[in-house]
């Protein structure tokens, strides 16, 4: 009879089942990436006669060549440098920003704390597409179309992260500060020496998903950026597309959506540990 | 929760958190309240005065048959994202939760998607789709499906649901394996010993065991499916044929910036807010209850 309701520790024909259902789930999801692949290592000529190959062809280097060094309407490598510029100023800026001020409403008791508090609080949530003609006004205003500036700091205006750390600092030994305090330490002092080394971890993870969060960004890139200099790669695609009854390059188009998938699935795959850490911490 | 120690002085702790509540209201309260005063009003013609018209913009938008068929579309579109990509994830995350070995390989694999952008998504299925060039379209062509996703509009919605719920796959999966592995076994064995087979232990012992994750991941879901997927529906369809795909998002931004009837994007502005607002509280409720646990 054990034997027979093993069902908990699975094997034989049932173990092979669930191999082969997961081996066709995982090639459904990927066969849209796979065609991408294939799409950038072929012609045009062979694209535009349907069906296109099923297998890579001999292109690949002439087209991510060509895609990188002129593209569409600006080279690739140029839309790369401003998506990392972007990605890596928002994970870091935000980082910056939430960990001095988590590290405020922890750690001090001053005048308007709770106001303060509360105020970061409501912007938990607000995705910049909510507001975007009023935000698109100010940075207007600002002189900050078509600048890093105009890319970055909308988007660090947040609260994720600084809950994030609040919750970690909480979490922090009192005896530590206690320790700090009896030592006359000051408190700058306390923050660089223990809180942020004990905060590495969360601070990797974090930065993770706030890359990719950077590097994915689409409809803010879209409004600011007129400047095809200053085209972020994954907004960078859809104009590489014509307008009216050309047909599109495909090649360059497909060689480039694999550039600009390639960075954020290099972070997310290396750092697989911290980046399902970072998710689950950020959304809890 | 509060901290015993804290330090003294406050000018520090004021410094510390001016750059966050400085970027905050430059860019986020400002620009909130400027939504909220816009909607009062109707700029004129050439853009040098506004009328104050009160709620005229809300009565109006309330009785514009586009705008409520948009929020119809965004309904529409925003329970089938979230039941196709959690169904998905959930039934995958049940496979790889039999395996003893290899499940680390899956999920692995199964992780891409998340860092595919849902813009990039977009591209990738218009590819597929294309009515010129696409091999899925061509294959349908050959068994006698004429597929046209630029006319069609049930076939442009189905195409920009399965591209959101594409990428968000591998999130769902991720935390309905999580909770799936925190599962306490003795439970399903001694359901097992009972002789209860597989899938009715799935449906009488896991799945309520899952609940708070599910109720989790369809908050998020549908704050992704509301907000995050504006990338998809520009790529794919622009919000046609028509204005079959134009999700509210889709429409802040076309009214706003294509159309530039500025008091009516600020007013769908502070509907959404609103919205949001709403399923934040919702989420909140969730993990207050998960704390009391």
């Amino acid at each position: 009879m054990a034997e027979r309701h093993g069902m908990v520790e699975k094997r034989g024909a049932g173990l092979w089942l669930t191999h082969v259902g997961m081996i066709i789930g995982v090639l459904i999801i990927f066969f849209p990436i796979w065609l991408a692949f294939v799409a950038s290592t072929v012609t045009q000529a062979d694209i535009i006669r349907p069906p296109m190959p099923i297998w890579p062809g001999d292109q690949l280097w002439t087209n991510y060549k060509n895609a990188l060094l002129s593209g569409v309407n600006v080279p690739v490598a140029t839309m790369l440098m401003n998506s990392l510029i972007m990605a890596v100023g928002i994970a870091v800026g935000k980082i910056i920003i939430s960990l001095l001020s988590a590290f405020a409403i922890v750690y001090f008791k001053f005048p308007g704390r709770q106001f303060f508090f509360w105020a970061i609080f409501i912007t938990l949530m607000l995705p910049v597409e909510v507001r975007i003609v009023p935000t698109f006004e100010v940075v207007a205003g600002f002189g900050m179309l078509n600048s890093y500036q105009g890319l970055i700091l909308p988007l660090i205006a947040s609260a994720t992260a600084t809950f994030l750390f609040r919750q970690f600092f909480l979490t922090i030994p009192d005896e530590l500060a206690e320790a700090a305090r009896v030592d006359g330490a000051r408190p700058m002092r306390f923050f660089w020496d223990i809180v942020v080394p004990m905060s590495r971890t969360n601070v990797a993870a974090l930065f993770v998903i706030l890359f990719i969060y950077g590097w994915n960004q689409y409809l803010w890139p879209l409004l600011i950026t007129t400047d095809p200099e200053m085209n972020t790669i994954v907004m960078g695609i859809k104009q590489m597309f014509p307008s009216g009854d050309d047909f599109a390059h495909w090649p360059t188009i497909m060689a480039t959506s694999i550039l600009a998938m390639i960075p954020p699935v290099i972070v997310v795959v290396s750092m697989q540990k911290l980046f399902v850490r970072g998710l689950v911490d950020s959304e809890k | 929760m509060e901290k015993r120690v804290t330090f003294k002085g406050w000018t520090l702790p004021i410094l510390l958190i001016a750059p966050q509540v400085l970027i905050s209201a430059i860019f986020f309260f400002y620009p909130a309240g400027q939504a909220v005063w816009q909607s009062l009003f109707i700029p004129d013609p050439f853009g040098l005065s506004m009328q104050y018209v009160g709620l005229g913009n809300f009565e109006y938008l309330l009785s514009d048959p586009f705008y409520r068929a948009s929020f119809v579309t965004t309904a529409v579109f925003s329970t089938l994202v979230t039941l196709c990509s959690m169904i998905l994830a959930l039934f995958l995350a049940v496979l790889a939760d039999r395996l003893i070995k290899g499940s680390g390989t899956y999920r692995t694999l199964l992780i891409w998607p998340y860092a595919v952008a849902p813009a990039v998504a977009g591209v990738l299925w218009l590819f597929m789709f294309n009515t010129r060039v696409g091999v899925v379209s061509w294959y349908l062509g050959q068994l006698g499906y004429d597929w046209n996703h630029v006319l069609n509009d049930a076939e442009a919605m189905g195409l920009v649901v399965v591209a959101s719920s594409w990428g968000r796959i591998s999130y769902n999966f991720l935390f309905f394996f999580a909770a799936l592995q925190a599962v306490p076994k003795s439970v399903i064995e001694a359901a097992a010993i009972d002789g209860a087979r597989f899938w009715r232990r799935f449906f009488t012992i896991v799945l309520p065991l899952l609940s708070p994750t599910t109720f989790f991941l369809l908050v998020v879901n549908i704050v992704y499916a509301f907000f995050e997927t504006f990338g998809v529906i520009h790529t794919i369809t622009s919000g046609g044929p028509q204005q079959a795909t134009t999700i509210l998002v889709y429409k802040v931004y076309s009214d706003g910036f294509v159309g530039q009837d500025l008091g009516s994007s600020a007013a769908q502005s502070v509907i959404l807010l609103v919205v949001v607002g709403l399923l934040t509280v919702l989420q909140f409720k969730f993990i207050e209850k998960r704390v009391h646990y």
